[in-house]
């Protein structure tokens, strides 16, 4: 099951960070695998900055087999045709986004389909609603996150923290890798896209918006 | 969760990567160590590191000869050098700590992997929220707090007083010994999970009611609690639960958007 719900930031934070997921349900499960990988591959026509797939993770994944010698060349990450075959039994996939003209294009040939999964978009809950409506879809159900608004709030960190770690919504990509990674970043050790992979690689479902990350990771790096 | 001694070199990667900040390197036997209390489970450092597996006595000179220079070298931040994780076999109660935290394992309770349900968003084919009705996920521990069962039980019981019925394939409701009394089983009490969601649903007019009594009981909690309220859409796209929510002082402008393109349809779909 991905966790999208609750990602911190500002609206203005937020303007590139849309996910795009599909899932299937008790009453619909049977012969879902199929649609399941159409889904992803009518989204992969439309360049996400990911594709993802809730039991074994997006483009980025750790491996258990390094050797020294494959440091200088473990960015390449899995290809969207790797991801798509991966898909062999019922799952959450997604698709993750960091414009919405691409979102609106997406959803438009998704109805044309009709694959007849479940299909939600986790972002700006406005600027979801105007995509669906320009693809001729009229929002079903809504779910608003209140953020993490109770409780000892006070226990959480700055907010360029909060904005990297919390788009892995299972919680895996940890407070303390994101200040480590800013502080390489900032010294130079770095780059802003190493550190988003690095990131990324501990998000087990692909929900992770590498973009949005290296957005943020260059503004943390310039002090802004 | 276990570091082996044996393959542990110090190198301290595995203390940033902890979500919950159980792991430190030990000053007297400069062995990297999991406070085991304040682990979940959730299997971060274990499947979420890439590892190699050199020659732990290999690498041991060599960072102390680095050490003895004052050089100061760069590894890569996700990397367990010689592999050095050791899964251990969990029994009851720990066990609800991996089925809680680790997002790769399916709950007994409910089939699904992940410590909720699918909420709303395969509304458009369960018809789980109707039109006039809200849905609360009610979420404890994340971002990067964790959070205690003695906590979560604390506020389920103040839910129920206020009159929440929980939902019944939930992985929470599923460990309440008294659901209708909204009380958690007293042996998982002290155990601590990455995150839990409790999942609950009333009429629309009753949401002020279960907001109100979440915020009463909030403070009494020592973790971060976050949430999310989720409705049935009216033929235009349309609910009055925005409203009710602004009126409660909250302020929001993220969600979930279900487009109703799954099949079949439950039956209200206009």
């Amino acid at each position: 099951m991905t966790n999208t719900l609750h990602r911190y930031g500002s609206p203005e934070s937020l303007r590139d960070d849309y996910i795009v997921f599909a899932i299937s349900t008790k009453a619909n499960a049977e012969g879902c695998v199929p649609k399941l990988r159409a889904f992803l591959e009518i989204a992969q026509k439309h360049g996400p900055v990911s594709l993802g797939n809730a039991k074994k993770g997006g483009f980025h994944r750790p491996s258990p087999h390094l050797t020294p010698l494959v440091h200088w060349r473990r960015d390449g990450g899995l290809t969207a045709a790797e991801v798509i075959a991966g898909v062999d039994a019922p799952t959450v996939v997604c698709a993750v986004f960091e414009d919405l003209d691409r979102v609106r294009a997406f959803l438009a040939e998704l109805r044309e389909r009709d694959l007849g999964l479940s299909v939600n978009i986790s972002g700006l809950t406005e600027e979801a609603r105007r995509a669906a409506a320009a693809a001729g879809l009229v929002r079903h159900s809504v779910e608003f996150s209140l953020g993490f608004c109770l409780g000892q709030t006070d226990r959480m960190p700055d907010r360029r923290t909060l904005e990297l770690a919390t788009m892995c919504g299972h919680g895996m990509v940890s407070f303390g890798l994101v200040e480590k990674l800013v502080l390489l970043v900032k010294e130079g050790r770095r780059t802003p896209a190493e550190a988003g992979r690095c990131l990324a690689r501990f998000c087990s479902c692909g929900v992770f918006n590498l973009a949005r990350a290296e957005r943020l990771l260059e503004a943390a790096r310039a002090g802004r | 969760m276990r570091i082996d001694p044996r393959k542990c070199v110090a190198c301290g990667n595995c203390v940033a990567v902890c979500p919950m900040g159980a792991i430190a390197i030990d000053p007297v036997s400069h062995r990297a160590v999991v406070d085991e209390d304040e682990c979940v489970e959730c299997y971060t450092c274990y499947r979420g590191m890439s590892r190699e597996h050199l020659n732990p006595a290999v690498v041991r000179a060599i960072r102390r000869i680095a050490r003895l220079v004052r050089f100061r070298f760069d590894p890569e931040p996700d990397v367990c050098p010689t592999s050095a994780f050791t899964e251990t076999e969990l029994h009851w109660p720990r066990t609800v700590r991996r089925a809680f935290s680790d997002p790769i394992v399916p709950h007994e309770s409910t089939g699904v992997a992940g410590r909720g349900t699918e909420e709303v968003k395969t509304n458009d084919v369960t018809g789980r929220v109707r039109r006039g009705e809200a849905g609360f996920t009610v979420e404890f521990g994340r971002p990067g707090i964790g959070a205690r069962f003695r906590d979560i039980d604390r506020v389920t019981r103040a839910l129920a007083a206020a009159g929440a019925h929980f939902e019944q394939a939930n992985p929470v409701t599923s460990l309440m010994s008294d659901p209708a009394a909204g009380r958690i089983r007293d042996d998982i009490l002290g155990e601590k999970v990455l995150s839990a969601i409790v999942e609950l649903k009333t009429r629309m007019d009753r949401v002020p009611e279960i907001l109100r009594a979440l915020r009463a009981i909030a403070g009494e909690v020592e973790t971060v609690i976050c949430l999310g309220v989720s409705a049935r859409c009216d033929a235009g796209g349309d609910t009055e639960l925005a409203e009710v929510l602004r009126a409660e002082g909250f302020t929001f402008w993220r969600g979930k958007t279900n487009l109703g393109l799954g099949r079949p349809l439950w039956g209200d779909a206009a």
